[in-house]
């Protein structure tokens, strides 16, 4: 699991570092889009579109499918178990802060002891 | 007893934590109000993230702002935001801003009960398409929400000329 999501974040950040790629999940988080719109939407040819969608798709961000002579885009995670391990993920990431936070809870509860104050209830 | 972290998507718009604590809730909010005691368990160590500063004024209305780097990332990465309501041990809420208008807010509740604490996080996104989104962009895994955040932002920087 850790592996899978440095690896996959890593493609993330590479991905995400470009302005028209961006501009291309925003795009599609609105509505599914062929090459060809996404071509023109971003002034673009067309093989300058295809290759960021080809980044998109290798970072798992994007899919894309193929029906007739139109390639149609999509984001990438739509599919359950891909949420089902961004969630596990950042349930990871919560569970990680929150094991830290507890340490400084019980220190908090160790120093109030030692600074003999009194109980308060 | 079980200290779990669990997570759930309430809602289309919304992901829910929650994750019990062993001590009252004034001293699990003191640990979150606290800048120099939240510095150090924001960022888990596992991450590889480094916190290069954090500035909280934490009451309502006042601002946060969190500076952090990622080896992978090319400059730091700034996240900030305002603090909607503050009430001391059992209350905050918080905007994320750095996202624009795609970003969740923030509310997070301290129960009390037998000497423990119910910590209850919610991330309330401002429609489902920023929250599939913001899962789409897959950059939150590992690191976390502010992370989540952040590919949220970017995915949402609306308007912005295509480079």
């Amino acid at each position: 699991m850790v592996q899978y999501v440095t690896a996959r974040l890593d493609a993330s950040f590479a991905a995400l570092s470009d302005a028209t790629r961006r501009g291309v999940l925003e795009q599609l988080g609105r509505a599914d889009a062929s090459i060809t719109d996404l071509a023109e939407k971003f002034h673009m040819t067309l093989t300058g579109m295809k290759k960021h969608v080809g980044v998109l798709e290798q970072a798992g961000l994007v899919t894309t499918q193929k029906v007739g002579r139109v390639r149609t885009c999509k984001l990438g995670l739509r599919r359950l178990e891909e949420e089902t391990a961004w969630i596990e993920a950042y349930r990871q990431l919560w569970a990680c802060r929150f094991d830290e936070l507890d340490t400084i809870v019980e220190e908090l509860k160790r120093q109030e002891k030692a600074g003999g104050r009194k109980k308060r209830r | 007893m079980t200290n779990d972290t669990v997570v759930e998507r309430k809602s289309e718009r919304e992901l829910v934590v929650t994750r019990t604590f062993n001590g009252p809730a004034r001293l699990v909010f003191e640990a979150w109000a606290r800048p120099e005691l939240f510095q150090r368990w924001w960022v888990p160590k596992s991450s590889c993230v480094t916190m290069l500063s954090c500035e909280m004024d934490i009451r309502t209305g006042g601002t946060y702002r969190i500076v952090m780097s990622h080896p992978s990332a090319p400059q730091p990465m700034a996240f900030f935001g305002r603090y909607l309501e503050v009430t001391p041990h059992s209350r905050i809420v918080w905007t994320n801003d750095e996202g624009g208008e795609g970003g969740p807010v923030t509310t997070v509740t301290f129960e009390e009960r037998g000497g423990q604490t119910l910590v209850t996080l919610r991330d309330l996104y401002p429609s489902k398409e920023a929250l599939d989104a913001a899962i789409a962009s897959g950059a939150t895994s590992g690191f976390g929400e502010q992370f989540a955040q952040l590919a949220g932002l970017l995915v949402s920087l609306e308007g912005q000329p295509p480079g």
